[in-house]
């Protein structure tokens, strides 16, 4: 298991704030917009650089969907922010027709995904919003998971022409990859290669896919580790590349089972080279008022969980024979 | 060029004819609020804007218009043909498969003169502002015009918008409700009524400028040159133009049952009895 340390914790809207302002620096057609939650978003420092190209819209989300999209018009390279449940859930018809099926080139935000949001409860805790981005034509989904990662993608997308729905969260979690690395959408990231099983993970499930690796090894099992960071468009060749090799598979993401990453790649696996799989994910539920880590213990969505899915699968493999 | 008053009734009439035929020919879509808005269209790219109909996108130093109500798409692409942004004879495929001429205007099929989908109402004035919002930030004097259905302004996000514009000073905007007093269901003042719509608007503090006669076309023209004139005063626009659905084919006059009706051939021979073919029927 190759090994991964951290020196510093950080959140990764953090990373989407210093992002931006990194955007913002190098095109002057970046602009961005926010509804209400400038110190949520990180969006202080752009607002203080760029204060011309900053729009405050209120908490009227869908009137920030719809004047991004007439900024794109002109050329223009719109940012939204606010949580995840008002990017997507409370605008999804002003994003279907005024973002993607126009095909404007906005750049949709979101902070405070998932469970981490904590102590909000579920009103704010949206777990559907991958499902809902990825299935509307043309539009890139991402979910970052940690804070260089998410610097990364931030100038990434600003480069990228066409809609895209980046995806990050509120708590500080560990920085383990690379300061200077190159996003490159659509491409997995091997974090570690192995022979036994294939964990997929995104988001902040990324760093309990490798604690989970480093426990996993510790017992004799040599787990591959890829972090999905684009669930859309789907890196296929890398997925189907690993589940050759090992010939099952654990999925892991703060989302809903129904929707999410592990449901696209059950969808290439089952119409190319189906495999055993199971779900690191939430079960079709609601989540509630708590700490983060508790809610992720109590979701299931930790190392432990991991795991415990791991041996699961492994012994269906060898059930299979 | 610009068209006078006579020429600009003259386009209208053959709008009105194109409107009926289009919606015959497929036998959907909308003919009521188009009839009703030729008037206002056809003043308004003949007239009132300053557009280059070999289409850009991004539409840098120019007037800009943006159809929020897009179910009266048989208005908007006829005067989108005549004015030079595609071929008159493509109206022939409006509604049709593998036609650029969607139901509802968008630019998936890439139509010149289009710049946004609509269909699904009350979206069009945000875009409208990040356009006119775009435009100051470019240093682009132009103007953004928009135009609703008055049954489109009980969506809630036209008010989110209404609200933004005054606060922001978006001043280079000039948004038109289509003021008919129809919706499918029937009346505004049955299905939702619209209450005072000129105090509503000035309350959000826009500039509000009424025009009852919004099937004269001296009278369109004039309003949209005075509210030209009231732009780049601090204040969005709007004004607020009476109109008559199906207005002039006599049989789908002031009702809601045209809204969205298809003429079969015997009401298209009668409609088509009253509006003079001025420039050629596609």
């Amino acid at each position: 298991m190759k090994k991964y340390t951290f020196t510093e914790k950080k959140d990764t809207r953090s990373g989407f704030g210093d992002g931006l302002l990194e955007a913002g620096k190098r095109n002057p057609e970046v602009v961005a917009l926010c509804a209400d939650l400038i110190g949520s978003l990180k969006m202080n420092d752009f607002i203080k650089a760029f204060p011309e190209r900053f729009f405050q819209i209120g908490i009227a989300e869908a009137n920030m969907i719809g004047i991004a999209a007439g900024l794109s018009i002109s050329g223009k390279i719109p940012f939204t922010g606010t949580f995840a449940n008002f990017s997507t859930g409370r605008v999804y018809d002003q994003i279907r027709q005024s973002v993607a099926y126009s095909d404007k080139n906005v750049k949709i935000c979101a902070s405070h995904a998932g469970l981490t949001l904590g102590e909000d409860g579920a009103t704010h805790q949206i777990l559907e919003d991958i499902g809902l981005m990825k299935m509307l034509p043309g539009m890139t989904v991402i979910n970052t998971c940690d804070y260089n990662q998410t610097k990364a993608a931030t100038i990434a997308i600003a480069e990228h022409h066409g809609p895209v729905y980046l995806r990050f969260g509120r708590p500080v979690v560990p920085i383990f990859t690379d300061a200077d690395q190159k996003f490159e959408i659509g491409k997995a990231w091997m974090v570690n290669e192995g022979a036994d099983v294939s964990i997929f993970a995104t988001g902040h499930l990324v760093w309990e896919a490798i604690l989970a690796g480093e426990k996993l090894a510790d017992e004799g099992i040599d787990a591959e580790i890829i972090n999905i960071h684009t669930i859309k468009p789907l890196d296929a060749e890398a997925v189907l590349k690993s589940v050759a090799k090992t010939g099952c598979v654990v999925t892991a993401e703060e989302h809903n089972r129904l929707g999410g990453l592990g449901d696209s790649i059950a969808q290439l696996l089952a119409t190319n080279t189906p495999a055993p799989q199971e779900y690191v994910a939430v079960n079709d539920s609601f989540g509630e008022s708590g700490t983060p880590a508790q809610l992720m213990t109590k979701y299931g969505l930790d190392a432990e969980h991991i795991i415990a899915a791991v041996k699961k699968v492994i012994s269906r493999k060898k059930q299979n024979g | 060029m610009k068209q006078d008053i006579a020429q600009l009734e003259q386009t209208a009439s053959q709008v009105r004819r194109d409107i009926v035929r289009m919606v015959h020919a497929c036998q959907s879509g909308h003919p009521g609020g188009s009839l009703g808005c030729a008037d206002f269209l056809v003043a308004l790219y003949f007239n009132a804007m300053n557009h280059n109909p070999a289409f850009s996108m991004e539409g840098k130093g120019e007037d800009l218009f943006f159809l929020s109500n897009g179910h009266i798409s048989p208005v908007f692409y006829s005067v989108l043909a005549h004015a030079g942004y595609f071929d008159k004879a493509e109206l022939a495929t409006f509604r049709k498969l593998n036609s650029r001429l969607q139901g509802h205007p968008t630019t998936h099929e890439h139509l010149p003169g289009v710049r946004i989908a609509s269909g699904s109402l009350g979206q069009g004035l945000s875009v409208a502002i990040g356009t006119a919002l775009a435009k100051k930030l470019d240093g682009d004097p132009s103007i953004v015009y928009t135009l609703h259905g008055d049954g489109e302004l009980q969506e809630g996000q036209i008010w989110e918008a209404a609200m933004f514009a005054p606060h922001n000073k978006v001043d280079n905007l000039i948004a038109t409700i289509d003021y008919n007093g129809q919706q499918i269901d029937g009346p505004t003042s049955l299905v939702l009524s619209l209450g005072d719509l000129k105090a509503k608007f000035e309350a959000f503090g826009w500039d509000v400028l009424d025009e009852p006669k919004g099937n004269d076309m001296a009278s369109v023209v004039a309003v949209l040159e005075k509210a030209k004139s009231h732009t780049g005063k601090g204040k969005p626009v709007a004004i607020l133009l009476h109109t008559g659905m199906g207005y002039g084919v006599d049989y789908m006059m002031g009702t809601h049952k045209w809204h969205g009706t298809a003429p079969n051939d015997e009401q298209l021979t009668l409609a088509l009895a009253q509006l003079e073919e001025t420039l050629g029927d596609y």
